[in-house]
């Protein structure tokens, strides 16, 4: 069981990126910010319709940061999709600028996640899954019952109708894609830092993670109120995007089975997974959200099949068989390569 | 019949009671280690061997008593605070971080409990799957190891934390003897570098050769303390194995 060589941390070396990991990271980056150039060259109906799979993707990598990497099974995250929406129409209502409204409701979902936390984190596993669903309809009443936000039949978002449409629709493109762009950077980031490991040994074993030295609490916290504003960004450019809620749908615990489609269908707990499966998500709905029931059945079904025969989801296909990784943000413990200026001399 | 140990450098309870309902798991239980010691325990099921290690280790509060570690009191503190104060504990059912790697299961314990960053956490990590032979599965998914590995890992975790007394409970359980015999080489060299070992174990002769002290419990009570041999001839201990003699 125990080793006889003396030195041994200088013969091994731990390894978190390659020069594959940089060309793709380096491209990711770039297609990225190239993604700001589509409202010069597309037309207005193609904007919008990438806005709302980037708002997909936002929802997609909120809850797999959430669920995936946190082991926070979050079934009411619609709360702060809605809180978002209503808080961008509340900051309107006081002269607020549209989009400044939109960043701030961001904010103001974050808060309002500060503000749960105490509440629902105490809570674990089911009993969390089914506390966050029931703040979420708690909400939704509320907001349905406030006459000034609209009640149950909606409300329009006014104020935006003072820029020209097409203007309108790339704004918005660039807040998104902005928003997504700083997220995804923020997930890279935890999953660079020691906290990466951390939230997921909490994930694991949230005792066993507390007795090898981790504060659960704070972190749990941070990435709960992350995942707050991630959802209210989204929350509020749904609202941006379309110009009208209403409390029923924007604070619909569809939403929770759309983002648990999303993630389980590309691969819960990796960075590339969740991307992937709001992109499919995005296309099923463009060819088959007009056959309505069916539609939602066939997503029932599809999911179903994953959980069956791809439980870690399309990803898990390029990333096993190739050991793809996009990112550097794993860790490779691999033997130093001995260099032969390095040999020792036999004495 | 409980050695004098001075308090300072060691972790010490006093007067731990523990009780589960009306159930008395403990009972007013004096104990201590000091680093560099190695104490065995021993006892029946439901001696409260495992109800120690939880007070010693935080994951429970005692109903009455004290622990200090080097004179300061630590009965309320978390168990991740003890982590970092140098507590290491390895549980009796190995608990993985399943999603994670073997290498990144001990980076948790070499991050946090340890306090070490980038190349520093690498290095100790390296040295401790070494020192656990774990170091060619490093970049095995932890949920794809079997039993023997699975209680190597839970031992290299805690050890990742950087120890002064490192608390085991069972580890050398399901192991065959020759598995179990690597362990006790393991535990005499972790003494040798300094640290504080408590190690409770079914498997006596094994125990007994890694530890200079053996503490046998029954009851909730400590019964005997001392030297191990002394301890295994003592008449209340083999009553308490093996029932009253006629």
């Amino acid at each position: 069981m125990t080793s006889t060589s003396a030195d041994v941390p200088a013969l091994w070396a731990v390894r978190r990126s390659s020069t594959g990991t940089r060309i793709s990271s380096a491209a990711l980056l770039a297609a990225g910010v190239a993604l700001f150039a589509v409202p010069f060259g597309f037309a207005a109906g193609v904007v919008q319709q990438l806005t709302t799979l980037f708002i997909f993707m936002i929802l997609a990598v909120m809850w797999n940061a959430l669920a995936g990497y946190g082991g926070q099974v979050s079934v009411g995250q619609q709360a702060y999709l809605g809180s978002g929406a209503y808080a961008t129409i509340f900051l309107t209502q006081h002269a607020v600028p549209p989009y400044l409204a939109v960043l701030l409701a961001a904010v103001a979902s974050a808060l309002l996640a500060v503000l749960l936390a105490p509440l629902l984190l105490r809570l674990r596993g089911g009993q969390f899954a089914v506390g966050s669903w029931v703040v979420a309809e708690t909400l939704a009443l509320l907001v349905a019952l406030d006459a000034d936000l609209g009640g149950g039949t909606g409300i329009s978002l006014r104020g935006l109708n003072a820029y020209a449409p097409n203007l309108r629709r790339a704004y918005t493109y660039w807040i998104t894609l902005a928003i997504l762009l700083l997220l995804l950077g923020l997930v890279v980031y935890l999953l660079r830092h020691r906290m990466g490991v951390a939230l997921q040994a909490i994930r694991d074993d949230e005792d066993a993670a507390a007795a090898l030295g981790v504060r659960t609490g704070p972190l749990k916290f941070g990435l709960f109120v992350l995942a707050g504003f991630g959802c209210g960004a989204a929350g509020a450019l749904t609202l941006a995007n379309t110009l009208f809620i209403q409390p029923q749908s924007i604070f619909g615990v569809q939403w929770t089975a759309y983002m648990i489609f999303m993630v389980l269908v590309g691969g819960i707990g990796t960075f590339e997974g969740p991307i992937l499966g709001a992109i499919l998500f995005f296309l099923l709905q463009q060819q088959f959200a007009q056959y309505g029931a069916g539609y939602l059945i066939g997503l029932g079904i599809i999911a179903a099949g994953f959980a069956l025969y791809l439980p870690r989801g399309l990803w898990s296909l390029p990333a096993d068989r190739l050991h793809l990784r996009l990112l550097p943000v794993g860790y490779h413990l691999q033997r130093r390569v001995a260099r032969p200026s390095a040999r020792r001399s036999d004495v | 019949m409980s050695k004098a140990i001075p308090a300072a450098r060691a972790l010490t309870g006093r007067g731990l009671s523990k009780r589960f309902g009306d159930l008395v798991v403990l009972d007013d239980v004096d104990f201590s280690v000091v680093a560099g010691d190695a104490v065995g325990i021993v006892g029946p099921n439901g001696a409260g061997k495992t109800t120690l290690l939880n007070l010693l280790a935080g994951s429970l509060r005692p109903n009455a008593g004290t622990i200090t570690l080097d004179d300061q009191d630590i009965t309320t503190t978390s168990p991740a605070t003890r982590c970092r104060r140098g507590i290491g504990r390895a549980m009796q059912i190995p608990r993985p971080f399943a999603g994670l790697t073997v290498l990144e299961n001990v980076l948790v314990g070499a991050s946090y409990g340890a306090g070490l960053r980038g190349q520093h956490a690498y290095r100790h990590c390296a040295e401790v799957l070494d020192t656990c032979g774990l170091i060619e599965l490093a970049n095995r998914r932890a949920d794809s190891l079997g039993l023997l590995h699975r209680k190597r890992l839970e031992l290299a975790r805690a050890l990742a934390t950087g120890p002064r007394i490192l608390l085991l409970d069972e580890i050398g359980g399901g192991l065959t003897d020759a598995e179990a015999v690597d362990l006790v080489v393991t535990v005499r060299k972790l003494r040798e570098r300094g640290i504080g070992v408590v190690w409770i174990e079914h498997i006596v002769h094994v125990l007994v050769q890694a530890v200079d002290r053996l503490v046998c419990m029954d009851a909730g009570r400590i019964i005997a303390d001392g030297d191990p041999q002394a301890v295994l001839s003592d008449a209340v201990v083999v009553d308490a194995y093996l029932g009253k003699a006629q």
